[in-house]
């Protein structure tokens, strides 16, 4: 997104200058064409349909019209609908610190010239491109009450009351953030893992000189030049986890009873599923304006802290 | 600053080794290696050890569903677990084809993959050039609208996006899934930010020596950003094969079902089989492992420029 390489069009004076911008508009269109059609019509026009959608009645069994804020007054007195927002917070708040700092530590860790050293990165990062419903359906299993592989080790180390994990609606959350976390943390490993290599080696060089400990040396060197991978890094994790969907299907399906319903699956179900185009596009604009605020939040947050 | 540091490491070395070696240390010194040289040898070896160990319980899940898959269906949940199945029943892994249309959910999803990923490549790579290389007024704002839906969760338009296929009668086809993924934003803002960082200088050579427009995307622009298309193509696959929610929302009849669907199912209708589920869930896994394994390095360097899924 480097803004700064964008620079405006020289002022056009000659009658040249006027003919070879025609023709660079024409050029710039026909190589932008072929993807900006299939963009407009299914991304860009969408995401417009959905704004407007959502101060509209429309159901698969009736015509469109314009209710202006009843889908919102509907939502904020539907239980549902306040049950699957509080999930998704509690998702993220699980999710977004746990992912980092294992990412971070591991990265950390990696981030050395050691012989075979690409084998360990690979390892680490492949349960994040493992297709998600095989992800979902190993763990599930590893998850069983009675003689999971998890709980046969808890009952190892002591725990004689292991949690019934996807069938116990207090233990269900917590079982898919787990799987999350060891799912996502390679990803979020190799942000790190870039952002580590950036620091100069030379700080490093001065702080030791200056006698500075290794935890020394972590705290004053790694951790303030990593901040801006850091930021990056937690707000793609805060907006992935407010978007949650395909593993809450394939694992919990929301159960049991809501405990781990989540705003983009009421989206679904009340949208796809029932067809209540404008209510589920209501939901949808909540959705979006809580990506937004939190991108931009930390944004700001980021701008003060440089400041 | 700068020169400071270098020389002081210069001598860094032997400091080092003065502040840290007893006088008999200091003496063996000399034959052998140094004691810095030894503590960065202990210390790699503990490096070591912590990641093997640490691998191998990342791991477990793989590992136990790989075991799981060569079991008998009562010996995969049992007490104790049995890492190393006590008979490997091999014929679960041709068993399975009869089971389920397992080929019939392979070929599909290789027919999405492929079909998703060479359009998204092509169009991709020729409007970033458009981005980066032509100017022309309103680009930039263009381009702002491209970034601007990347961050729109698409569950936010999914509903409308349905709408409008169930309009055009294309639900419960190939169709629809290649017309919603194929035009990404993602992979032009991908293919920009590499483009960027080729020199303007090079298109304007290629200009003077009279190659067209199309001339220097074909066989300037394309040529140098091999990486970065291997880093498009393979996140593409990926994501495509890996695919869920795409599928189960537009694709209800069986026999265009792609890997994810037919596992999901054969979850839900055979949940006693576990063996099975899991040997299916390893042939699901294993042709993204080869692409993986074979274009891994295309795959880091593409998430690490940009830091972005599909």
């Amino acid at each position: 997104m480097s803004t700064e390489t964008i620079t405006p069009a020289p002022a056009v004076t000659s009658r040249g200058n006027r003919k070879q911008a025609r023709r660079n508009t024409l050029i710039g269109w026909t190589f932008i064409l072929p993807n900006f059609l299939g963009f407009l019509a299914f991304t860009l026009i969408p995401v417009i349909a959905a704004f407007a959608l959502s101060f509209m009645e429309w159901t698969s069994f009736s015509a469109p019209r314009w209710v202006g804020l009843a889908n919102f007054q509907r939502m904020v007195q539907s239980d549902t609908f306040w049950v699957a927002l509080r999930n998704t917070v509690v998702y993220a708040l699980g999710h977004v610190p746990l992912t980092m700092a294992l990412a971070l530590v591991l990265a950390l860790l990696l981030n050395r010239k050691l012989k075979g050293i690409g084998f360990f990165r690979v390892a680490i990062f492949f349960p994040y491109i493992t297709s998600l419903v095989a992800v979902a359906v190993v763990w599930n299993m590893l998850f069983s009450p009675d003689s999971g592989p998890i709980n046969q080790f808890l009952h190892a180390v002591g725990i004689a009351e292991a949690p019934g994990w996807t069938s116990s609606s207090d233990w269900a959350m917590p079982a898919v953030i787990i799987t999350s976390v060891w799912r996502d943390m390679g990803y979020y490993m190799i942000l790190y893992l870039a952002g580590l290599q950036a620091i100069p080696t030379e700080l490093y060089e001065a702080a030791e000189v200056d006698g500075a400990s290794p935890w020394q040396r972590f705290w004053n060197v790694t951790l303030p030049s990593l901040r801006p991978t850091t930021f990056f890094v937690v707000v793609m994790l805060t907006v992935s986890s407010f978007k949650v969907f395909d593993l809450i299907v394939v694992m919990t399906n929301g159960g049991p009873g809501r405990s781990t319903t989540v705003l983009s699956q009421l989206i679904y179900q009340e949208g796809i599923g029932e067809g209540k185009f404008g209510y589920s596009s209501a939901i949808s604009l909540v959705l979006f304006v809580i990506v937004l605020t939190v991108t931009v939040l930390q944004f700001k947050l980021q701008q003060r802290r440089e400041r | 600053m700068t020169n400071m540091a270098e020389d002081l490491k210069a001598e860094a070395p032997f400091l080092a080794g003065l502040a840290l070696a007893a006088p008999e240390d200091r003496r063996r010194m000399q034959r052998s290696r140094s004691p810095r040289e030894r503590k960065a040898r202990t210390t790699d070896a503990i490096i070591y050890g912590v990641l093997a160990v640490l691998v191998v319980a990342l791991m477990v899940p793989f590992i136990w569903m790989v075991s799981s898959s060569l079991k008998e269906n009562n010996q995969v949940l049992t007490v104790p677990i049995q890492w190393i199945p006590s008979e490997f029943v091999w014929s679960n892994y041709t068993d399975i084809w009869t089971r389920i249309p397992m080929m019939g959910y392979l070929q599909n999803s290789l027919y999405l993959s492929v079909i998703i990923t060479c359009l998204q490549v092509l169009t991709g790579s020729l409007a970033a050039y458009g981005f980066s290389k032509v100017r022309f007024p309103g680009r930039d704002v263009l381009f702002l609208a491209y970034i601007g839906t990347i961050a729109v969760p698409w569950q936010a338009y999914m509903v409308p996006q349905y709408i409008m296929m169930q309009q055009l009668g294309l639900t419960n086809s190939f169709n629809a899934l290649i017309l919603l993924q194929a035009f990404g934003a993602f992979g032009v803002f991908l293919m920009r930010q590499y483009y960027m960082t080729i020199p303007d200088e090079l298109c304007e050579a290629a200009r003077i020596d009279g190659l067209s427009e199309y001339g220097i995307w074909a066989r300037v622009i394309l040529p140098l950003s091999k990486p970065a298309l291997a880093s498009l193509a393979l996140l593409t696959f990926v994501n495509t094969w890996n695919d869920y929610m795409g599928p189960f929302i537009y694709l209800t009849s069986n026999r265009l079902w792609t890997v994810q669907l037919g596992l999901r199912s054969f979850v839900g209708q055979f949940d006693a089989e576990f063996a099975m589920i899991m040997t299916g869930s390893v042939i699901s896994v294993v042709p993204i492992l080869i692409i993986f394994l074979v274009g891994q390095r295309y795959f880091i360097q593409g998430i690490a420029t940009s830091g972005m899924k599909g």
